[in-house]
């Protein structure tokens, strides 16, 4: 079953390719997650190239994209657009489906306010300018999933307009620093969804499955101010945070599409205006439904809607009806802490790099998993970060596991990293610990600890007594020591770890060492 | 007991003199007895007959739920009626039964009203304007009216090829005569009043072939109502659809304002213009029913909320020194007929020998309407239509070759030439290439036209009084005929601009014509005044004492049904 996750397409809109000489644009790994439907976006590369049409030998020129993009996010409503019907994943086809879904003559589209509080919403966190009066229009096109013949849309006069969304680009040379980049919001506007089609090719037959028609959805459009996939894809990512904490889309979704074009056009093919769609198990995008022919759509001013009117603080008449009414200002006030905000605390809170707290928030989970750690653990915040970051998100990484699937609970790597914050255990022994908790064997870390005998030696006596032997049985190091090779009280701090089985912390044996040593 | 008012009748079922059954059999009985009218498509006998007898309970208990209990009603098919058929005469939607009612049909429902039947129209409701295409277009906008093909021919437009015309479309002619289940016969043809007068004109040609045209497209909502077989009946008026067919059936055709009530459940033809019509025998039973009906819905987001004086009540004026009246001097056209005119004339006269300030004022935009409005129904229509493709409901082609040819060819068949010629010409209004220079222009136009009136009204005028139509109703024969084309296209020229402009209007019939035939008037009201216009109406009304049909030797046997009725005289005025 294809399950149409993107809509990439060229609605008329060309932008440039220009040849340059630096700097390419390389593949993202196809979206790994959610099978849901939550997001679907527009993306246009058309090429243009700067010289008069030659063939293109391949290889010869780089291709520097131009992209815009347009993006539908699903609304997380209980309701649709213009109608009661309950928006749900995954029910039986055709059961959420109400006589305004189906277009039965006669009735008539009622605004659900629920919709135009996420627009608003998403506007003011966008930095769009919020548009008092916006207006509604009919798109015309005939396909089976659209039982009206038209969309309702907003062409003319959107909810919302000139936003802007800043997101960070990794550069240099390990892709860890992050450079901020801006790209301009031309418009969001509410819209319908459509139905769903389901072409059986066996029997030769479409079936049609309406639960998806009529819901509501956010078209974010973005100017062409971003170069490669690469940007595309990340600005889309930020975009996708913040919807995600403002709680006006789940927005799950995927890209694959900048890349698809890119080989196409070093092929000699050419790009065809087109919707295409994403099939999440094949990891590419296919195409929906051709929008070549110069498709015109007949827009047209919805007579069954009235210009929706918003207020502000100023505006608002006096004595109106509250639940009549939608208060720009009110909405601006109960806007949660965006993304960008929440990166910028926790770099000043816990004094980590900023591409960290980009990766934090990135990973869906992960902050939360960070800040239940935090909670838990005596372990300095850089500590836990350098763990959270590196270990634990590079086995889920490795398994391909999300942070809710993860074997190892916040609490569990809380007292892992106290254990190893009160030098009870060795970093290495830590690790050992961690891999024993990832098995998932129902053990805490103290357990593990005290069955593999994983305990620093904490016996001075003891150890000097070691050491003494360890120096004893290779003179000749002790020589290298002595004749200042920097090198060789590492290679005698190697020996004695190894005669401990690695349970004595490295920074006493040194200290033992050079004591003996008289260094 | 059937040729008494709504009020009338409503009191004699509160008195115990008839009960809902009784009434509901009469009324049934008639509709069977004048079916050769063709004034309802679906019959709903079952269904009133069930309603009559709860109705009779609640009379019984004495729980009656006011005026409209036990009251026959038809309705409009093209108001949504669950359970029951809702073909808007077209084969598109021959088998459709709705899952819903209107929002109007379950109003009068609930006040306990009985539904007879759905009535006839034509199809799609577009009967009342149609412009041929010699009209010419002046000024404003230069749409060519005569259609061209949207696109060159090697990349045809979408819309064109899914509309599935094959060629030009046909002229057509209004007046209920153009639905998949024939004309609407109206029922002043077999009146006493006008088969005297043909006697006297030694040109009568074969009686039955000489029955007149109702006027459209609530024709058979008007024939309904005048033939006695109810007592109100639910028109839809988008361009003069329920005015007209009252004027021409001697009924009072109410077009309320727009906003006032709702059209969930109606059938759109131009949604920015249609609203539901009320047509009755009298200003009265128009002011109880509007009653029923006004207010907001939910469902329709284009109602006001504004409170509404409920029960619908109107006042008997006793004095009329205080009423502004305007004359439009544009209304005053070279087609109008000599006997409107002088009816028209001397319902001014009235109102000032009563004391009324009677001024001329002026619309200046009048002439622009009818092309203006046909850009912008043909628009909307496009868009309306583009919902009847065969998958969901109503009718279906054989061809399954692929959904393309299955679209084209259930339109083809499913609509009629001049369903179809609007929806092409529509298409082309809306291209992204005449989008500005037709559409727009065309809003623009309707802004000028609905200053008009404001204008007028700021001036001091009450209620404008106009003709309602250019002459009384024509027989069939001869509106068919080529040479009626502009005339049946200009019919509508006082009608059309009070519904791009929104206001209420009333038809009220003022008198017979030479031919023994009725006669309308129209008074158009300020946006949300509908009770102000009512009840000027109601005043007018009262002095003209518009003759009851004299229908006695049409139904035969029907006399008995009739024989108690004290029949005014014929009080023509003229």
């Amino acid at each position: 079953m294809a399950a149409p996750m993107l809509r990439w397409g060229c609605r008329g809109r060309r932008w440039a390719f220009a040849r340059v000489d630096g700097g390419s644009c390389h593949r993202r790994g196809a979206p790994t997650g959610s099978t849901s439907n939550q997001i679907r976006g527009e993306s246009s590369v058309a090429q243009q190239p700067l010289h008069t049409a030659q063939k293109t030998r391949k290889g010869e020129h780089k291709w520097a994209a131009v992209v815009g993009l347009e993006i539908h996010a699903q609304i997380s409503s209980n309701s649709k657009l213009f109608s009661g019907s309950q928006v749900r994943f995954s029910a039986p086809p055709n059961s959420l489906v109400s006589f305004f879904d189906a277009s039965l003559p006669g009735t008539l589209p009622v605004l659900n306010r629920r919709c135009v509080e996420a627009a608003v919403m998403t506007g003011l966190a966008l930095n769009c300018h919020i548009n008092k009066k916006s207006l509604f229009d009919r798109k015309h096109y005939f396909y089976a999933d659209l039982p009206a013949g038209y969309q309702i849309t907003q062409q003319r006069l959107p909810i919302a307009v000139n936003g802007s969304l800043i997101y960070g680009v990794c550069a240099g040379k390990k892709q860890s620093q992050v450079i901020p980049k801006t790209v301009r919001i031309k418009q969001i506007q509410l819209e319908q969804d459509s139905g769903k089609s389901l072409h059986d090719n066996l029997r030769s037959q479409t079936l049609i499955d309406l639960n998806r028609a009529g819901v509501g959805l956010l078209e974010v459009v973005l100017e062409p101010d971003m170069s490669c996939g690469e940007e595309a894809a990340t600005a889309v990512r930020e975009l996708q945070l913040i919807l995600q904490a403002l709680g006006t889309s789940q927005a799950n979704m995927a890209d694959y599409e900048i890349q698809r074009q890119i080989n196409e056009l070093e092929n000699g093919g050419e790009i065809l205006n087109e919707t295409r769609s994403f099939h999440h198990k094949l990891g590419c995008t296919m195409s929906m439904r051709d929008k070549e022919g110069k498709q015109d759509y007949r827009f047209m001013p919805e007579p069954n809607l009235p210009p929706l009117v918003l207020y502000d603080a100023t505006s608002l008449p006096a004595g109106a009806d509250p639940q009549q009414v939608i208060n720009i200002d009110q909405i601006r006030e109960t806007l949660p802490e965006l993304p960008s905000v929440t990166r910028e605390k926790l770099v000043q809170q816990y004094g980590m790099l900023l591409e960290h707290s980009f990766t934090l928030l990135n990973e869906v989970g992960l902050l939360e998993f960070f800040q239940n750690v935090i909670k838990e653990t005596r372990a300095e915040p850089k500590k836990v970060t350098s763990w959270v970051l590196n270990t634990f998100l590079g086995y889920l990484k490795q398994q391909n596991l999300a942070v809710s699937e993860s074997p190892v609970t916040p609490s569990a790597l809380a007292e892992l990293l106290d254990l190893l914050d009160s030098r009870t255990i060795s970093s290495s022994a830590a690790k050992q610990v961690f891999e024993e908790l990832w098995k998932r064997e129902g053990k805490t870390p103290g357990q593990i600890v005290s069955e593999k005998q994983l305990e620093l030696m904490q016996d001075q006596g003891a150890l000097e007594q070691l050491c003494h032997s360890v120096m004893e049985a290779h003179p000749q190091v002790v020589m290298d020591v002595k004749n200042r090779n920097p090198r060789a009280i590492n290679k005698l701090i190697g020996l004695v770890r190894k005669a401990t089985q690695s349970r004595a912390d490295p920074v006493m044996i040194k200290e033992i060492l050079e004591k003996k040593l008289s260094l | 007991m059937l040729g008494r008012s709504l009020r009338e009748v409503s009191a004699a079922l509160k008195q115990g003199q008839i009960t809902p059954t009784e009434l509901c059999q009469k009324c049934l009985s008639l509709i069977k007895k004048t079916k050769f009218l063709n004034a309802y498509i679906t019959v709903s006998e079952e269904v009133a007959l069930k309603q009559a007898e709860e109705s009779e309970k609640r009379y019984k208990n004495g729980q009656s739920l006011g005026d409209l209990d036990g009251i026959p009603i038809a309705v409009k098919d093209n108001f949504s009626t669950s359970g029951i058929e809702t073909t808007c005469a077209s084969n598109m939607l021959k088998g459709y039964i709705p899952p819903y009612n209107a929002t109007v049909v379950q109003k009068l429902l609930d006040q306990g009203a009985l539904l007879m039947g759905k009535t006839n129209l034509d199809e799609f409701a577009m009967g009342v304007l149609l412009l041929s295409s010699t009209l010419e277009c002046n000024g404003a906008i230069s749409a060519r009216c005569s259609l061209r093909l949207p696109a060159s021919s090697d990349s045809p437009d979408s819309a064109s090829q899914v509309a599935g015309t094959t060629g030009m479309p046909h002229h057509s002619q209004s007046g209920s005569t153009d639905g998949v289940f024939g004309p609407v016969k109206n029922p002043w043809s077999y009146s006493k009043q006008y088969r005297e007068k043909r006697k006297q004109n030694p040109h009568s040609e074969n009686e039955d072939s000489d029955w007149l045209i109702t006027g459209g497209s609530s024709g058979g909502s008007a024939a309904a109502v005048s033939a006695f077989t109810c007592y109100a009946a639910l028109g839809s008026d988008t361009g003069g659809s329920t005015r007209n067919p009252a004027a021409h059936c001697g009924l009072v055709g109410f077009k309320p304002s727009y906003g006032l009530v709702s059209r969930h459940g109606l059938i759109p033809l131009v949604n920015s213009m249609d609203v539901p019509g009320i047509l009755t025998r009298c200003v009265d039973d128009a002011a109880i029913v509007l009653g029923a009906l006004a207010g907001p819905d939910p469902r329709d987001s284009t109602t006001v909320h504004e409170p509404i004086n409920k029960p619908f009540m109107l006042p008997s004026l006793a004095d009329v020194s205080k009423l502004c009246i305007g004359i439009p001097k544009e209304y005053l056209v070279p087609e109008l007929s000599s006997e409107v005119q002088s009816l028209w004339s001397k319902a001014a006269d009235l109102f000032e020998s009563e004391g009324a300030k009677v001024i001329e004022v002026s619309l200046p935009h009048t002439s622009y309407s009818i092309v203006c409005y046909h850009v912008l129904c043909t628009s909307e229509v496009a868009s309306n239509m583009a919902r009847f493709d065969g998958l969901q409901y109503g009718h279906r082609c054989d061809i399954d070759v692929s959904t393309e040819a299955m679209y084209a060819a259930t339109r083809r068949e499913g609509f009629n030439d001049v369903v179809r010629g609007r929806i092409l010409s529509g298409n082309f209004f809306l291209l992204k290439e005449n989008y500005e220079n037709y559409f727009v222009k065309a809003q623009k136009v309707r802004r000028l036209i609905a200053n008009d009136f404001v204008n007028a009204f700021n001036s001091g005028v009450d209620v404008l009084l106009t003709p309602t139509t250019l002459s009384e109703a024509v027989p069939y024969l001869e509106f068919i005929k080529e040479d009626n084309r502009t005339r049946s296209a200009q019919d509508d020229i006082f009608t059309q601009a009070v519904n791009m402009a929104g206001l209420p209007a009333v038809s009220i019939p003022v008198a017979l014509s030479n031919q023994g035939l009725p006669i309308g008037l129209q008074f158009i009201g300020r946006a949300f005044c509908d009770q102000q216009l009512l009840t000027v109406a109601k005043w007018f009304e009262k002095q003209v004492q518009f003759p009851v049909i004299q229908l006695q030797e049409l139904m035969d046997d029907c006399s008995a049904v009739l024989e108690n009725e004290k029949l005014a005289s014929v009080s023509l005025k003229q």
